[in-house]
């Protein structure tokens, strides 16, 4: 009974609030244009701050009549100018009004507008324009429909303070794209932007430098060019370091810091520039520090990650400015036990931050470790550092794992830490799991990572061996993706580096000779330079030599004569020829090769090569076959002395005379102790 | 501190010079709340306070390392000429590693007066450093915290010791390392120590710019602490503030006679103004009396307007007949002058007075009973009184020209005559002009206080503008329009002797306006000033200060040139605007009003209370100037 009786009740509060609604727009339609004026300025001061009533007026159907009115080249200035000013007002609600004014065209109409020459009427269509544009549900695509748009924006800059905040707001929240760059590089954002960095007003210096961030963001040619542009005769670099002054507002330094970023990370500035080690960089590392708001520190670690990331100079300034290391551990304390019980609305707002701190939090450590030693030292004696990347690793924001595992994934690059932090933290345990189901940016990022943690030297390949990585690897060597393809068949050859014989026949058996030789005519050459490594790493040790060509001598003395027949590179011809060495190095594995005469000649042919490294490896093999203890070696040597490679063998030994010893020939000689009677009785 | 130096530089050469020149600027400007006579800035290392292994040259900024350095008992260091200023807010210097010696074992930082010097800084108590071998922080202990990188030859590393929250950071190579020591004791010295052989390094205290931006540090703290003054939270009383400030511009307006703005703001802001308007306009026309250097009409007005009132302040009455006997010898005050100017226009322009001889006889009563209020009240007075009416017009016989105002004159008093005589050279000097003509020199006269007027009111450029409606509108009208349009009246009394003006004029100010009787006038005032000072000091005690003002005022006499002489400055126009507000501030005070405006009341307060911030070693009080917020 009660749900009965409540709901014709809430109807009626419905229609009520509908009435009252619906009269604003019926007025809208008198045809008296004096009436109608004055009903748009009453549904003006009805709607603001009212997001109940601008849902009403948008469901009771006031926009289209409202752009109607708009557009009207019959109705007064002052009613086109109340209409904008309407729609601006409805703008400000929720999204849902966005995309309820986005779909009745109002952003073609009010562009249409700004051909006005009445720069009051010119203001609110911006003003309107700027509310919808900077809405996320707003495509910005709409912005670039019609060329003739940025110009016109561009030529508008000079009408007043307002427009030049508006459109430089519009423009950048519509730059995402190298596309958009270009396009509004090309209509001359740059020159007329420029002048606007010292406006007296602060918004639109503070718009002004957006623009700036977002046009220079990973674009040589803005970046470029941006480096060379004065402002009242002085440099745009030395502008942003004005901006970037410490009794700025942050929101100020930030942007600043983040235009120099990209200027230097696209090449225009030198990462040596004083106005990047003294200003930039130093200002980053400020903005990560506690007393600034949440957003700030993040926005501000992330910028400085990307600053410094391919710059060891910087990496080593940064991890000594103001206790970064330490700073950012506080990063992984939100939401603090404090928020929690004190007060609901800043757990609250803790709460939508700390995915967003942590991730920031790992790239920068992850940046901050990625050359130097040192460093990466410092970052796992961070308080719980370890702990905090592996609870990262599995944490349901994929943001927060992709960042954990890059971070993790940079330390790992340091023996000590592999052999240290890295085991006593298991971390090879959430690895794996990460790498069961995991989209592949994470997986490249995690499977690289586990190709450092399979090192020989690595305390974890062991358990990482036992939890069935094979199989894994294996098919990871299928995907798609060369990225995956490489990290794959890198692990692998990681694994099988001085490994047992069940490990190797494990690698073999798991892996398929078939995709093994896929893989070696994969088109990525690194996919190929490792699977020649793995090749390799499988064939050493003279019982596993034999082992593996007896049971795949064939298809692999295949491969060999392919790829050296085929067009690579001499890292590639060498890798192969070191394969055919240690195939030599075998018992009966050098039997394929004796009896394979087209095989002796390729030998031969690489002997007399120019480059240096192949001769080696080719002499290498050669001296693997002649060897002067082993069964057979008589036989073999005259086979090769009657194919002629005592010639190719004195043109060597002359062209490294008269000191022998001196020539790598030799070199390599000693190295794999081979006696010189061999030699001698070759020669 | 030159001389001491042992350097390639000395006191006269010109790169030193520059240097120091530098040194200043650069002090002066990163710290522009320190007081260096109270507290001086260290400015280079201390020969006498250091240990005997340290050596000091160029200037005493370079320092080596002279020991065995065998050990951490070699270890030697040197403090600063003095301790840093807490007024600095923050405090920056920077030291450069010449040479990193043998080990490199060098400290860099702070210690208190009489730590051991034979030890590096941070090891004992009150003693805080950073070492280059390491990269360890040491805090009063002789075991360090990991806390930058380590540094050695060719490395600056800077330390700054923030006197706001106590805290301490290094930079090096212009980069900050972060924050070292927290909860840092007031008066260290920079000090710096060396352990082995070779080790030197390079002080800059300011001599150089710095690596690092330390005033873009200080302009963020500077930000931070003009913003916590601006966001200071009023809470609720929001309103009782503004009031609060209305009050302090309507008062302060009020204070200084501002009659015609004060109601307007008044008016504007819906206040009330405590003093009746009369009162105000009384009191600015007073107060234009004593800057017009007519303290004797200023009595009187006092006098008529606020009966009793200098009777209850003696001091004050002596000041003031004390400057009126100043003025008279300056020719401006209206007992002297009275007898110089003999246009009827000008005597006309004389308030509530048809001539100038009654104005004498019917306010005298009246008005000297008030002048002399301390002396009549003792019943002492009357026959000076008599006598000095009788002077006021003593002189009008010598000088019939002079009609109407010496009507009422007797006889001359023998004082007078024998003033002139025994200032002989004077009147000599004189004589030519006053002999010739009396009428030239006092116009003359006239037209210099004209003069002197316009500067004055150039001076006080606002005020005078302000109030140039009311005068003419209003009250003192006559009078006011004396001021004002001093140069137009004097014209008009001019024309006649249009020929003289020049000669007059450059013939340059005469005692008394040159005028015999003037100075007869003169003499026999500080007669009576003399003894109304005896009287006070019988009745209420020697006092230095009277006797002093006294002698001064008197020694202008023994001049020939008073305008030129060791004590000539009290004839300066400024000297009345001290006597002026002291005389306002009384006659506020006797209508219960505050004697000082409450706004300078506050920003008195507020400026000694930043004084005091950097006696009690307060370092925000070199961001929280008063000045930065006086616009």
């Amino acid at each position: 009974m009660a749900c009965l009786l409540e709901a014709p009740l809430r109807i009626s509060v419905l229609s009520e609030v509908t009435a009252t609604s619906r009269h604003y727009v019926d007025r809208l339609f008198d045809p008296d244009p004096q009436k109608v004026l004055q009903g748009v300025i009453d549904m003006k001061n009805a709607v603001i701050g009212n997001n109940k009533q601008k849902a009403n007026l948008i469901v009771l159907g006031a926009v289209p009549r409202l752009l109607y009115l708009l557009q009207q080249s019959s109705s007064s200035l002052e009613l086109r100018t109340e209409c904008a000013v309407v729609l601006g007002s409805l703008a400000m609600g929720t999204e849902n009004n966005i995309k309820s004014l986005v779909d009745c065209h109002i952003i073609p109409a009010l562009l249409q507008g700004l051909l006005c020459p009445e720069l009051i009427f010119i203001e609110v269509c911006l003003r309107c324009l700027r509310t919808v544009f900077i809405s996320p549900v707003t495509p910005v695509q709409l912005l670039y429909t019609d060329p003739t748009v940025i110009p016109h924006l561009m030529s508008l800059l000079s009408r007043s303070q307002r427009t030049q905040e508006y459109i430089t707001q519009i423009f950048s929240h519509c730059c995402k794209t190298p596309e958009h760059q270009t396009v509004l590089f090309n209509h001359g954002a740059i020159q007329n932007i420029a002048p606007l960095l010292i406006s007296p007003s602060y918004k639109v210096r503070m718009q002004a430098l957006k623009c700036f961030s977002v046009l220079a963001y990973e674009n040589t040619q803005v970046s470029m060019t941006l480096v060379n542009v004065l402002v009242d005769g002085e440099l745009l670099s030395q502008v942003f370091v004005r901006m970037m002054q410490r009794d700025q507002p942050i929101e100020m330094q930030l942007t600043a810091a983040k235009c120099l970023t990209y200027m230097c990370r696209a090449g225009a500035i030198r990462t040596d520039d004083s106005c990047v080690v003294l200003k930039t960089l130093p200002c980053l590392v400020r903005m990560c520090s506690k007393e600034h708001l949440l957003e700030e520190r993040v926005e501000g670690a992330e910028t400085l990650a990307y600053l410094m990331e391919p710059d060891v100079e910087l990496q080593r300034i940064a991890s000594t400015t103001d206790h970064l290391v330490a700073m950012l551990a506080d990063y992984f304390k939100y939401p603090s036990s404090v928020s929690a019980i004190t007060d609901i609305k800043r757990l609250d707002h803790d709460l939508k931050h700390a995915h967003e701190l942590r991730q920031a939090a790992f790239k920068l450590y992850a940046s901050l470790g990625s050359n130097d030693e040192d460093i990466r030292k410092k970052i796992t004696e961070t308080e719980n550092m370890m702990d905090r990347i592996v609870s990262g690793l599995s944490e349901s924001s994929i943001k927060v794992r992709l960042a954990a595992v890059r971070c993790l994934h940079s330390l790992s690059r340091s023996v000590q830490q592999l052999r240290t932090s890295f085991h006593d933290h298991a971390v090879w345990r959430p690895l794996m799991k990460l790498l069961q189901n995991a989209p592949d940016e994470v997986l490249v990022m995690a499977s690289s990572t586990l190709c450092n943690l399979l090192l020989e030297f690595s305390p974890s390949k062991e358990p990482i061996l036992e939890s069935g990585v094979i199989e894994l690897l294996c098919s990871l060597t299928q995907s798609d993706s060369p990225a995956l393809r490489v990290n794959g068949i890198w692990a692998l050859m990681n694994m099988a580096f001085q490994a047992e014989q069940k490990v190797k026949v494990e690698i073999v058996r798991s892996l398929g000779t078939e995709q093994l030789f896929r893989l070696l005519s994969d088109p990525d050459s690194n996919v190929l330079m490792k699977t020649l490594g793995l090749l390799r790493n499988l064939l050493s040790t003279r019982p596993h030599i034999d082992q593996i060509m007896s049971s795949h001598g064939k298809q692999i003395m295949q491969a060999v004569t392919l790829i050296l027949e085929a067009e690579h590179s001499i890292e590639v011809k060498e890798q192969t020829l070191c394969i055919l060495a240690n195939i030599a190095d075998g018992n009966t594995a050098k039997e394929l090769i004796m009896t394979n005469d087209d095989m002796l000649q390729k030998i031969k042919y690489y002997m007399g090569h120019s480059n240096v490294k192949l001769q080696l490896a080719a002499t290498f093999c050669i001296s693997n076959l002649i060897w002067n203890e082993e069964d057979g070696s008589q036989e073999r040597q005259d086979k090769l002395r009657e194919m002629g490679f005592v010639d190719i063998l004195h043109k060597l030994t002359q062209a490294s005379d008269p000191n022998l010893c001196d020539s790598p020939l030799f070199c390599v000689c000693l190295s794999k102790g081979i006696n010189e009677s061999a030699w001698v009785s070759l020669l | 501190m030159a001389e001491l130096g042992a350097g390639s530089l000395s006191l006269g050469d010109p790169a030193f010079n520059y240097q120091e020149h530098e040194l200043n600027e650069r002090l002066k400007r990163l710290y522009p709340a320190v007081n260096e006579e109270e507290t001086p800035l260290p400015r280079s290392w201390s020969p006498k306070d250091k240990y005997s292994y340290i050596g000091l040259s160029q200037n005493n900024l370079r320092v080596h390392y002279k020991g065995h350095g065998k050990n951490h008992k070699d270890a030697a260091s040197v403090r600063a000429t003095h301790p840093i200023p807490a007024a600095c807010g923050i405090y920056y210097f920077e030291v450069k590693i010449v040479s990193k010696g043998r080990d490199g074992y060098m400290g860099i930082g702070l210690s208190a007066q009489g730590v051991n010097m034979n030890r590096l800084p941070g090891w004992d108590k009150h003693s805080y450093g950073y070492h280059g071998d390491d990269g360890h922080s040491f805090c009063s202990s002789g075991t360090g915290q990991p806390y930058g990188p380590t540094f050695t030859t060719g490395d600056v590393i800077g330390c700054c010791v923030n006197l706001i929250n106590n805290t301490c950071f290094y930079t090096k190579n212009g980069i900050s390392l972060g924050v070292a020591f927290t909860d840092l004791p007031p008066n260290l010295y920079p000090t710096v120590g060396l352990q082995t052989p070779g080790e030197i390094v390079d002080a800059n205290f300011g001599q150089q710019p710095f690596v690092f931006d330390i005033e873009d540090y200080m302009s963020e703290w500077r930000a931070k602490i003009h913003g916590m003054i601006a966001r200071f939270p009023i809470g609720e009383r929001l309103g009782e503030w503004q009031s609060v400030l209305q009050n302090m511009v309507s008062s302060y307006l009020v204070h200084h006679g501002y009659c015609a703005t004060a109601t307007a703001f008044a008016r504007a802001t819906e206040t009330i103004i405590q003093e009746e308007q009369t009162s105000i306009k009384n009191r600015q026309r007073i107060q234009k009396l004593v800057l017009a250097g007519r303290v004797g009409e200023a009595i009187d007005a006092t006098q008529h307007l606020y009966p009793g009132l200098l009777e209850h302040n003696p001091n004050l009455l002596f000041m003031l007949k004390c400057r009126q006997f100043v003025e008279m010898v300056n020719g401006t005050d209206s007992e002297v002058r009275c007898l110089t100017i003999r246009s009827p226009k000008s005597q006309d322009s004389y308030p509530g007075s048809p001539s100038l001889s009654p104005r004498h006889g019917a306010s005298n009563t009246h008005l000297h009973t008030g002048a002399d209020s301390p002396t009549c009240s003792n019943g002492v007075t009357p026959p000076n009184k008599s006598k000095s009416h009788s002077g006021t017009g003593s002189s009008s016989i010598k000088y019939p020209s002079v009609s109407s105002s010496a009507s009422s004159s007797t006889s001359s008093s023998p004082s007078s005559v024998n003033y002139s005589e025994s200032n002989s050279s004077d009147s000599t000097k004189s004589q030519p002009h006053s002999a010739n003509s009396t009428q030239e020199t006092s116009l003359s006269l006239n037209f210099r206080r004209n003069q002197t007027h316009v500067t004055r009111s150039s001076n006080h450029d606002s005020e005078m503008e302000i109030e140039a409606e009311h005068y003419t509108n209003g009250v003192v009208e006559g009078s006011s329009a004396r001021i004002m349009n001093g140069t137009y009246k004097h014209e008009e009394i001019l024309q006649p002797d249009d020929n003289s003006i020049d000669e007059g004029c450059t013939n340059g100010r005469q005692l008394c306006g040159g005028n015999q009787a003037a100075t007869e006038r003169m003499i026999h005032f500080g007669r009576e000033l003399q003894a109304l000072n005896e009287q006070l000091g019988r009745e209420y005690g020697k006092n230095a200060t009277h006797k002093k003002m006294l002698q001064d005022a008197f020694s202008l006499l023994a001049y020939s040139d008073p305008w030129n002489c060791p004590v000539g400055q009290q004839l300066d126009p400024t000297q009345r605007e001290s006597l002026c507000s002291a005389l306002n501030s009384a006659i506020l005070e006797s209508q219960n009003l505050p004697k000082q405006p409450p706004l300078m009341l506050a920003l008195g307060q507020a400026t000694e209370c930043v004084q005091l911030m950097a006696r009690v070693r307060s370092g925000s009080c070199s961001f929280a100037r008063v000045d930065n917020f006086l616009h």
